[in-house]
């Protein structure tokens, strides 16, 4: 186990390591930090002696090193537009977007599951079939058409919902904010969430469903219907254990990608979050708040993919975690 | 000419093999294969004849009249019988604009997955067929790649380029852009698949047998074992264009993509939302149909075909 361990964390490491030095050459090569901070009215002599002092002709790796250091103290710059540390404004803005995907994986979780599991212990019923279409229709959806049309329905043909922003936020531990407790936060919730929720959703109904039919069809599941258990009991406790386990690799890697469509969720909403703000630092040219954001975004990838590799080499007991033989 | 005869005869042959095989037997059953397939021809004609059947050119700045701006569909009561679908907030008729959306989505998709196709397949039998640290090394990287999403990457790749080009520059750039970004970023799908039917035809006599006729580690990879992959390539290829084409509309739709005078679906999409509180609703909903209804009967197809190759997919 603790080699397993040291493995994945000496690939995360070398991961992050890339990261950094992709975010660095970003940084490197976009926009002139010098201007941002003098602007025009500087003399060329100036500016030359400016950037000696400021280490701007150092060599790529002394920067580097300098980036990186400074990155591992917490230190990512100065965002241009808000002369504010970038990885602060971006933090700011995780709750955001937090809330949005937590309120995302509870829909999923809640209906993925049962329908998943329906549709494989009934595949011939109508409404199975019914979920099942209804999921490759809703593949085929992309995400900010369904955030549209939720929008056309409910907030301008029907006027229940808001359908922009985030409403009033409630706070706890004293730092964290978050939308979950007010009603009118919860109310601004309800679109976005469901829009998130829409793109992962059929994948997981679809993946659910064809990892249970598999299990079903296994010996062992055979063996406890001869044994005479009952019905329930193969199907919730038997069955469902092993068809959670893909299910968990999937979905944790999933996590990953629902912060990539929180971009686009949190731009058909105007939900102010990470992703709202890093296009704007996009439209800005705010290399700082752009880099943070890449490394921050960057470190939540690679801590869930470890997290979840981690989790799967606990619980299923088939993965080798020494190195295989 | 006796040469001819036999190729003829071979054609023909291969016509009524073709006529007998499970795959077309499959499909003559199938209403919903059918029905997608005619959709998709019919979307394909639609965009290879987009010049000839648009009634304007979208891309000419002549013959758009800004007073004509937000017409509605003409069987709403303001429409204009010359705009059968209405028109976008620049007086573009909407029907014009999507003929040509879709050719442009549809050719984003296609290159770019022609694209991951080839990088796929060749870093697939590469790694498939030589095995050991190449290949262990090659699979790691499509682990790192795969674990970051796609629309992430190419969010991030093509956000960056905008910023460092300039937005005009980066306009005129934006098809080849995508079309590369969409297609480096999913290599992994066909690498994966491709290893592993690679290593699972490794072992069969005729690869042996090609090895002890002398035959060079490119031949047989390309020449034996690739043609003996196909069916899988062929399922995802279609899942994939579908994908391609959906990744594409979302990079439009955050401003990243395709530039509004030279729109693709999603790009026109993003347009007409800002107008749909105002109720211009179609400018939003047709494109959005439409784009729809493209992606949906590619998945089916996809569907279908699994069904009926039934390949041995790369799972997990």
């Amino acid at each position: 186990m603790l080699a397993f361990l040291i493995k994945r964390l000496a690939q995360a490491i070398v991961v992050m390591f890339v990261i950094s030095i992709i975010s660095f050459s970003i940084q490197d090569n976009l926009g002139d930090p010098l201007r941002e901070l003098v602007g025009q009215s500087v003399s060329e002599e100036e500016r030359q002696a400016l950037r000696d002092e400021m280490g701007l002709n150092d060599p790529f790796l002394v920067q580097y090193a300098r980036f990186a250091g400074n990155a591992l103290h917490g230190d990512l710059g100065t965002s241009y537009f808000f002369k504010e540390p970038a990885l602060d404004v971006i933090l700011k803005k995780l709750p955001a977007t937090l809330d949005l995907v937590f309120g995302a994986t509870l829909i999923i979780i809640g209906f993925s599951v049962p329908l998943g599991v329906y549709a494989a212990i009934n595949p011939r019923s109508m409404f199975s079939k019914i979920v099942m279409g209804f999921s490759t229709v809703g593949i085929s959806v992309p995400v900010f058409l369904t955030g549209i049309g939720l929008i056309y329905l409910f907030s301008i043909e029907l006027g229940w919902m808001p359908s922009f922003g985030r409403g009033d936020v409630g706070h706890i531990f004293g730092f964290w904010d978050t939308a979950f407790l007010t009603s009118d936060g919860l109310a601004h919730l309800v679109l976005p969430c469901f829009t998130l929720a829409s793109i992962m959703l059929p994948l997981f109904i679809r993946l659910i469903r064809s990892e249970m039919m598999e299990v079903l069809q296994s010996e062992y599941i055979k063996f406890a219907w001869a044994k005479g258990l009952a019905p329930k009991r193969i199907y919730y406790l038997h069955a469902l254990k092993n068809t959670m386990l893909p299910v968990i690799t999937v979905g944790g890697v999933q996590i990953g990608t629902m912060v990539a469509y929180t971009i686009l969720t949190e731009t058909v909403f105007q939900w102010p979050g990470m992703g709202f703000l890093f296009l704007e630092a996009i439209n800005r040219v705010d290399t700082p708040l752009i880099v943070a954001y890449l490394i921050v975004v960057g470190a939540i990838f690679v801590i869930t993919n470890t997290i979840v590799d981690l989790i799967y080499g606990l619980v299923n007991p088939t993965v080798k975690l020494f190195g295989g033989k | 000419m006796n040469m001819t005869a036999i190729v003829e005869e071979q054609t023909v042959s291969n016509w009524q093999r073709f006529r007998q095989s499970h795959f077309w037997h499959s499909f003559c059953i199938d209403k919903v294969a059918q029905i997608s397939f005619l959709v998709f021809v019919a979307y394909v004609i639609a965009a290879l004849l987009a010049p000839l059947m648009a009634p304007f050119d979208p891309y000419d700045p002549g013959s758009i009249d800004i007073m004509n701006s937000e017409l509605p569909p003409s069987w709403q009561e303001e429409g204009d019988a010359t705009f059968w679908l209405g028109t976008d907030a620049q007086g573009r008729d909407l029907w014009s604009t999507i003929l040509y959306g879709t050719r442009v989505s549809l050719m984003i998709g296609i290159c770019a997955v022609m694209l991951q196709a080839f990088l796929g397949i060749c870093i697939g039998l590469v790694a498939g067929y030589v095995g050991g640290k190449v290949d262990s090394l090659l699979m790691r990287l499509a682990d790192v790649q795969l674990s970051f999403s796609t629309m992430m990457v190419a969010i991030i790749v093509l956000a960056v380029f905008q910023a460092t080009f300039g937005t005009q520059l980066y306009q005129e750039l934006a098809m080849v852009m995508l079309i590369l970004v969409i297609g480096i970023a999913e290599w992994p799908q066909y690498a994966r698949t491709v290893r592993a039917s690679v290593l699972a035809e490794k072992e069969k006599e005729y690869v042996d047998a090609a090895r002890v006729m002398g035959l060079r580690a490119p031949r047989i990879m390309f020449r034996h074992i690739l043609p003996n992959t196909l069916s899988p390539i062929l399922v995802i290829s279609t899942v994939q264009v579908a994908n391609a084409i959906i990744s594409e509309a979302a990079l439009s739709f955050l401003g990243l993509g395709m530039p509004v005078s030279q729109p693709s679906l999603g790009s026109l999409i993003s347009s007409g939302f800002e107008y749909i509180f105002s109720g211009s609703w179609w400018i939003t909903v047709i494109p959005g149909l439409v784009l729809i209804v493209l992606v949906l009967v590619m998945n089916l197809l996809g569907d279908w075909l699994r069904d009926v190759l039934n390949p041995k997919l790369y799972k997990g």
